[in-house]
């Protein structure tokens, strides 16, 4: 604990502050935390969808769209088909109920592993600024799903697309009890330009993303 | 990771001379700066951004010790176990320890920069532990025993050819002879300690008070990885990364992937708040955070505050005339480029590492690039003072400035030196009218141009001519 009092008491003296914090230094900082105040935003002259759609795509997502849930199977076995992927899929347990034995997907609701190659997710909601998706962890909600597979399809539902990040907390605030273990933000496959500044799809995550928008 | 800034003038002479990090500094040079300039143009409000982003960063430093006290509180309401350090030793003893209580063998770690000042992965190897860098730059770099010469792209200093022998060698496959091959064959090579090692380390980009929550920021996955597969995750960070909400953090991140590669926004951004929860199929059963305090809070109090601002985007250095023809090992340490001309004083010792804050041209295109608007050359100019100050500069320096002082002060010597100056160098500028070589201090200066020949009189002889000849 004594190394805790000294880096903090060094902060103090460093800021010229009063040994104890004072009430009203307590009030600035606990104003703040409370108020959340945004930042300005930049201009965003555009409808949700489209530039969703138009911002995936410059991430190098792809991007399709269906009428209901009950067509994704179809839809992503056309997508698997069209890239000879295999026919063989994990997913959240959410779409377990779904016919993907009709659609010809051998499909699996459990947790990715190591070797699962395509991986089926939902989203917690996505953001039309930047062709992001935010993802939480959870039970149900297996973080290796959009991770470990070398092709990561994500369901979108349009009208959990928000304009920007801070539409995400604040839904996630209202939804949700805290933070779950782990909020992650995906915006395209992975990628590295490590070698010689060459852009390399697939670095250690998936290939390939997928966005499946449900219009709804 | 051991400082050899003093040595910046030899290593960056030979530095110049390397014909293969020439070419590697060629193929680099504009393009990350090109791509900022196109990636800033998407936001109509850029410099509005950039001046609130800077007023988050001081709003934070201002009220540090109540930030991270608030976010100490929140992130062991989420079950983090937060360890304070403030010496190199602690640091690495803490990991070490955490590894050695969970009888772990392997590490993946994702990059850290503080990890590379303190030297954290030589440490856990003598300790014992096997620790894999995930980053592709930074596992060429472990690979080939090397340092980091970029924050962001650690191995911009190798060429694929280099590259390619290297994992010829170490991954004893046949040589590969393209960029996409290589970096499938790491990623093939890395995916299986992804999956069986027992602790993770990473950095944190920033740590957000409002939730305790750790953030990383990487293109690969590697981050992801790193902080999901193993049952340990244990993250260091220095205090000066606190910010106080998650919207400060969604403004922030509008700046940090422009400035750094020119994309609008990193592949993959986590914000983790504690270990695996009730339920979680994945994530690490104990996450521990290290909050790190090696020379920020001294720097924090000193005139180069504002240098603690800054958010690792590596704009000042994609925009550096001298980083652009020298590369980031010249510098000595962990941070190269103008940031590092600054941290690595500050941080090292002053005396440690006289040359940086000198190399540089003071263009000021760091100044104008830098998303929290550090005042880079500014700060340069205050350790140059710094060094004037506590005599640090070279005995030839003072001894030189004292005579010229001194006849300064004394008009009719100085105006007699400079009337002999003056002559003498027109004649040793004979036909040409140029001065080839100077003496003294002044060969360095010469010995990459030549000097315009004075044209015999001196300024205040050509002023006192003129005083006399106009009417006014």
């Amino acid at each position: 604990m004594a190394v805790r009092e000294n880096i903090l008491k060094r902060i103090r003296d460093a800021n010229r502050a009063a040994s104890t914090p004072t009430a009203e230094e307590r009030e600035i900082v606990q104003s703040r935390l409370r108020a959340r105040a945004r930042g300005t935003l930049p201009g965003m002259n555009w409808e949700l969808a489209p530039r969703f759609t138009e911002r995936c795509l410059a991430m190098l997502s792809s991007v399709d769209e269906i009428g209901s849930v009950e067509q994704a199977p179809a839809a992503i076995a056309r997508y698997l088909d069209s890239l000879q992927l295999p026919m063989r899929a994990v997913c959240w347990p959410e779409f377990a109920q779904l016919d993907w034995a009709g659609a010809g997907i051998d499909m699996q609701a459990r947790p990715a592993q190591g070797d699962d190659k395509v991986g089926v997710t939902g989203t917690f909601c996505a953001i039309a600024e930047t062709g992001t998706l935010m993802l939480l962890s959870g039970e149900d909600w297996h973080a290796t799903t959009s991770l470990l597979p070398d092709t990561h399809i994500a369901i979108v539902h349009a009208s959990r697309i928000l304009r920007a990040m801070e539409d995400g907390w604040d839904l996630l605030r209202k939804e949700h009890e805290g933070l779950p273990r782990q909020v992650n933000f995906v915006s395209g496959p992975s990628r590295t330009a490590d070698i010689e500044m060459t852009l390399v799809m697939g670095a250690h995550g998936p290939f390939r993303v997928h966005v499946l928008i449900v219009r709804d | 990771m051991q400082v050899t800034s003093q040595q910046f003038k030899q290593a960056a002479v030979r530095k110049l001379a390397d014909p293969n990090l020439q070419k590697a500094l060629s193929g680099m040079k504009g393009r990350l700066a090109t791509a900022r300039a196109r990636a800033v143009l998407e936001l109509d409000n850029f410099e509005q951004i950039r001046s609130e982003a800077a007023q988050i960063r001081d709003h934070g430093l201002a009220h540090m010790d109540l930030y991270l006290e608030q976010w100490e509180r929140n992130a062991k309401a989420a079950g983090t176990i937060v360890h304070w350090a403030e010496s190199h030793e602690q640091v690495n003893r803490i990991v070490l320890e955490i590894a050695k209580k969970h009888a772990v063998r392997k590490i993946i770690k994702s990059k850290s920069m503080l990890g590379e000042e303190t030297g954290l992965n030589d440490y856990l190897a003598r300790g014992g532990v096997d620790v894999r860098e995930t980053d592709l730059g930074e596992y060429i770099i472990q690979q080939a025993g090397d340092h980091p010469s970029h924050i962001i792209a650690p191995a911009v200093h190798k060429s694929k050819d280099e590259i390619a022998d290297l994992f010829a060698e170490k991954h004893q496959r046949p040589r590969l002879n393209d960029i996409t091959a290589l970096t499938h064959e790491a990623r093939e090579i890395l995916r299986p300690h992804f999956l069986d090692a027992d602790m993770g380390i990473t950095g944190a980009n920033f740590l957000i008070a409002e939730t305790g929550s750790t953030l990383i920021v990487t293109n690969e996955g590697n981050g992801r990885m790193t902080t999901t597969m193993p049952r340990v995750h244990v993250a260091v960070a220095g205090i000066e990364k606190i910010l106080p909400t998650l919207q400060d953090l969604s403004q922030i991140l509008r700046l940090l992937a422009r400035s750094a590669t020119g994309q609008s926004v990193s592949n993959y951004l986590s914000v983790t708040t504690g270990p695996k929860r009730a339920g979680d199929k994945d994530g690490p059963e104990e996450f521990h955070v290290v909050v790190v305090d090696i020379g920020r809070s001294r720097v924090l109090g000193s005139e180069l505050r504002e240098a603690l601002r800054c958010i690792r985007c590596g704009a000042c250095m994609n925009h550096c005339p001298v980083y652009q023809n020298i590369g980031g090992h010249a510098y000595g340490w962990v941070y190269p480029g103008p940031i590092g001309s600054v941290l690595t004083p500050a941080y090292v010792g002053i005396e440690n590492a006289i040359d940086l804050p000198n190399a540089a041209t003071m263009c000021n295109q760091c100044g104008v690039v830098c998303p929290v608007k550090i005042p880079l050359p500014d700060l340069m100019r205050k350790l140059r003072e710094k060094q004037v100050e506590k005599n640090l500069r070279p005995t030839g320096e003072r001894l030189g400035l004292r005579i010229w002082t001194w006849a300064a002060l004394h008009p009719r010597v100085y105006s007699l030196l400079t009337r002999i100056a003056a002559r003498a160098g027109r004649l040793m500028g004979g036909r040409e009218r140029l001065l080839h070589r100077l003496p003294l201090g002044g060969s360095g200066w010469t010995s990459g141009r030549d000097l315009p020949a004075p044209r015999g009189r001196t300024f205040r002889e050509i002023y006192a001519a003129r005083g006399r000849g106009t009417t006014r």
